[in-house]
């Protein structure tokens, strides 16, 4: 048995046969993964992982970021292939070579990067590469009425199966999704953090559509970062620590501390360093008072020297567009911005940074670096555009900077694109201490690193705030936010929904940033 | 919340913009209007069956490739060796015909092979080979307009009686080559709109991996859309032959087709990267064309200032674009009323 030797498990007795069909736990899984491995050079991402699924019957996955949550899914949804281990849906052993062989398996996914065509309707997203046929000729108007029934199936209402997808809100694309692994037949359904774009009065909704799946006989592994949902839907709930099974347990016997030391592992505070012994909030220097650009509105945001203020909220909730509407790249159209009590206008990165603010961006391959240049031609990418008197004393501080650092590289020329994640983002930040910012906006700094290579971060960032750099830092991961912040700052919906002192916990931020307290409890949505 | 929580947020759904087929049409009538405003001023009638046809003549050659070109583009290619398919089929079918009424059949059904052939050639580059359209089709363009070159010193072969009528008969002011065009127009809609592999064209167009991770095959689409497009570019060719009689090596390169054909498709709506447009929005794109030479012609504007408007409106058009599609809703933002009402009532 996969589970833990020491909880007693509602499940069958070892190898016997099921007693009887009539309950949903006590019959044989639809799905058994055992022994699941994965490497990616060499590391093992996942390592020796089972899991059991059982037909109508949610299961919850839960672990901190870098678990292997993810690589689970994509090996049980046929993205990635396991290094070792099997899978067996329904007792007969499968393996998925392709995502569309999973499909076919009865197997369905719901990721969190949607699988979606924006320019193209909903019924033709839904049946895509399977659009019923009269003929030669494509069925639209059964292609539509299969839709709408289906929709109704799942207790949706007022969606046209002809909109385009691209003018559905998040939610909206998210049932669209959810729909459409549905139509596939399918028996399992995995869901990578359905909840973590939605409002609550959506993510009520969505409980109603697992409970529905749930019904047909479904069965549901569900994962997610919010703690409460997962007690709230699932049966049992299986944690992950890097990479390996750390439990499987049924729900009622857990509560969320027991669960989040599990995830942990570890007591919290150890893992983020302290402040720099003499690091006092100094001056305010970033002052923004109604600000708001496209995305976001009315922001009041005080910053002061040598702070660390943690930004949370929901993916969507418009941390990114905050910061981004700071550094001019979504200029604020609205409300003021002060530099050290100074009203300025920043329309473009580039008076940003010649105003003494760095950003670190989220997607680091994206809008961080140029892969194929050297570490050097990264690192001084923004002196040399912006301040190019300044090059030289960069260069010749640069190599002190890296080492400092610890970026492993064979050397400054090294393509960036052959380091690792960490080294990558160490790079990054790099580039930004060479130009000497006073406010440093990071946004999700430790995203898919290392957990070295977050500690060495997390300790720059100690270092910078005892050297008077005020830091602002986005981050989706709680622990994180909550371990290093002086104070947090929590959003909703493009707006501040509230500021919480450090220390805070992470039910507090969820509550601000789900808006749970202004509706009263956690969504329950069970449509009677 | 009980029953209300399984509402979801359509209750209120935005009333839908004009579409960017819509705008094409109303910078199409404005075009009309403008023309015809600017022809009466020059002393002459916009509306005269005369112009009329006229107007619809200069559509059919650049209404033909450029509806190829749609299915191209959307499918996320390009084909920039449309004009030398052109060229080369009026030669094929010309000198095939020699002038005799009995070889007509035979020079359009070699004509179009070839440039069938032609366009699977293009496809199977861009889709096994995996070089991007525009790269394989320039390469495509150069190899033919060397053959072109060295084989084919200045016209050749002749087109029949019978043939050229195809060129000159009109149905009331609806020349008959125009009408072949909308005929085309019309069947690629019918295989965009209702047969899967046109809502696969879409899809691999619009996001290639969603295609590939809904087990679509990626290629049959793209390859599909070259040879069709290198087929409609025949038949250009082939009502070039029609009209001139004698088939050319350069015909199509001074009709500039390759740009001209995707300035339509972009005038048009369609999306440049793929995945998105119409047919129709293309037939409007030509025709707006078709319209602005016409009135430039009847204005005698020199030749230099016609391309520069063309230049300015193409520019003009693609801006207008680009500002409609950043314009898009923010992620979040204002609530639709029904969630307001929602969290109200709880």
């Amino acid at each position: 048995m996969p589970y833990d030797t020491d909880v007693a498990q509602p499940g069958p007795p070892h190898g016997g046969p099921p007693h009887d069909g009539t309950a949903s736990n006590t019959s044989a899984p639809l799905l058994r993964a055992t022994g699941l491995t994965k490497r990616f050079f060499g590391n093992a991402v996942l390592e020796d992982v089972d899991l059991e699924l059982r037909a109508g019957a949610v299961h919850g996955l839960v672990g901190e970021n870098g678990a292997g949550k993810s690589t689970l899914m994509k090996i049980l949804a046929g993205v990635y292939q396991p290094d070792g281990g099997t899978i067996e849906i329904a007792g007969e052993r499968r393996a998925f070579g392709h995502p569309v062989q999973a499909q076919q398996a009865g197997l369905a996914t719901v990721f969190q990067e949607f699988n979606l065509l924006p320019d193209r309707s909903v019924a033709e997203n839904i049946y895509l590469g399977r659009e019923p046929r009269r003929g030669a000729l494509v069925d639209t108007g059964a292609m539509q009425r299969d839709t709408a029934e289906l929709l109704e199936g799942l207790g949706v209402v007022g969606l046209s199966p002809q909109t385009v997808v691209r003018s559905l809100s998040v939610a909206e694309q998210q049932i669209v999704e959810i729909a459409k692994a549905v139509s596939y037949d399918a028996r399992i359904i995995q869901m990578d953090e359905p909840t973590a774009a939605l409002a609550d009065h959506e993510v009520a909704l969505l409980y109603s559509m697992v409970r529905r799946l749930q019904e047909r006989g479904v069965a549901v592994l569900y994962v997610s970062h919010r703690l409460p949902e997962l007690f709230e839907l699932c049966e049992t709930i299986t944690v992950l620590k890097d990479g390996r099974h750390v439990a499987t347990r049924p729900t009622r016997e857990l509560d969320e501390a027991a669960l989040v030391r599990m995830m942990v592992g570890r007591p919290m505070s150890a893992f983020f360093p302290d402040p720099v012994p003499g690091t006092e909030p100094g001056a305010e220097v970033l002052t923004l008072s109604g600000a708001g650009n496209g995305y976001v509105d009315g922001i009041d945001l005080r910053l002061r020297a040598g702070e660390i203020v943690g930004l949370a909220g929901l993916q969507g909730s418009g941390r990114t567009e905050l910061v981004e509407g700071i550094f001019g790249a979504q200029p604020f159209t609205r409300g003021r911005l002060e530099l050290q009590g100074k009203p300025v206008q920043i329309g473009s990165p580039r008076q940003a940074i010649r105003r003494g603010l760095a950003l670190v961006t989220e997607d680091r391959k994206a809008k961080g670096l140029a892969l194929n240049q050297s570490i050097l031609d990264n690192a001084l990418g923004v002196v040399r555009a912006v301040f190019p008197g300044r090059t030289r004393t960069a260069r010749g501080s640069m190599p002190g900077v890296l080492s400092s650092m610890a970026v492993a590289a064979r050397g400054m020329d090294q393509e960036v694109q052959f380091l690792s994640g960490g080294n990558q983002q160490k790079v990054v930040l790099a580039r930004w201490l060479s130009t000497n910012p006073r406010v440093m906006l990071m946004d999700e700094p430790t995203r898919g690193i290392d957990v070295g290579a977050k500690h060495s971060i997390y300790e720059l960032m100690r270092q910078l705030a005892a050297e008077g750099v005020a830091i602002l830092m986005v981050s989706s991961e709680l622990p994180e936010v909550i371990g290093m912040s002086d104070r947090i700052l929590v959003m909703h919906e493009g707006r501040l929904a509230g500021e919480l002192p450090a220390g805070s916990s992470e039910e507090q931020v969820l509550a601000l940033a789900t808006r749970a307290d202004a509706t009263g409890t956690t969504p329950g949505g069970d449509a009677a | 919340m009980s029953t209300s929580t399984t509402t979801t947020t359509t209750s209120t759904r935005r009333r839908a913009p004009i579409t960017s087929t819509g705008i094409v049409f109303v910078v199409l009538a404005l075009t009309i209007v403008a023309g015809a405003v600017l022809t009466a001023m020059s002393g002459r009638n916009f509306f005269s069956p005369g112009n009329i046809s006229a107007i619809l003549t200069g559509t059919s050659i650049l209404g033909f490739i450029a509806i190829g070109q749609t299915l191209v583009i959307l499918a996320g290619s390009l084909d920039l060796s449309v004009p030398y398919v052109t060229s080369l089929t009026s030669l094929v079918a010309g000198v095939i015909m020699a002038g005799q009424t009995s070889n007509i059949v035979l020079g359009v059904v070699v004509a179009l092979g070839v440039s069938a052939l032609i366009g699977l050639v293009n496809g199977l580059v861009v889709t096994l080979l995996d070089v991007h359209g525009f790269i394989a089709t320039l390469g495509m363009g150069l190899i033919l307009a060397g053959y072109l070159a060295t084989n084919y010193k200045g016209s050749a072969g002749s087109a029949p009686r019978d043939f050229r009528l195809i060129g000159a008969t009109n149905i009331g002011p609806v020349p008959v080559s125009t009408l072949i065009m909308l005929g085309c127009a019309l069947l690629v809609i019918l295989l965009l709109r209702r047969t899967r592999v046109g809502h696969h064209l879409y899809a691999v167009g619009g996001n290639r991996e969603v295609a590939r991770m809904s087990g679509l095959h990626t290629t049959t689409p793209v390859v599909l859309a070259h040879v069709l497009c290198s087929v409609l570019a025949g038949m250009a060719g082939l009502l070039l032959l029609a009209r001139l009689s004698v088939g050319s090596p350069t015909i199509g390169a001074q009709g500039g087709y390759d740009l001209m054909s995707i300035a339509a498709v972009v005038l048009g709506g369609t999306v440049l990267a793929g995945g998105k447009g119409n047919i129709l929005g293309t037939l409007g794109g030509v025709a707006i064309f078709a319209v602005m030479d016409n009135v430039m012609g009847v204005m005698e504007v020199n030749p230099f200032l016609k391309d520069v408007v063309r230049g300015v409106v193409i520019i003009a058009a693609v801006a207008v674009y680009a500002r409609r599609t950043s314009a898009r809703p923010p992620r979040f933002g204002k609530q639709p009323l029904g969630d307001r009402a929602l969290q109200e009532a709880s």
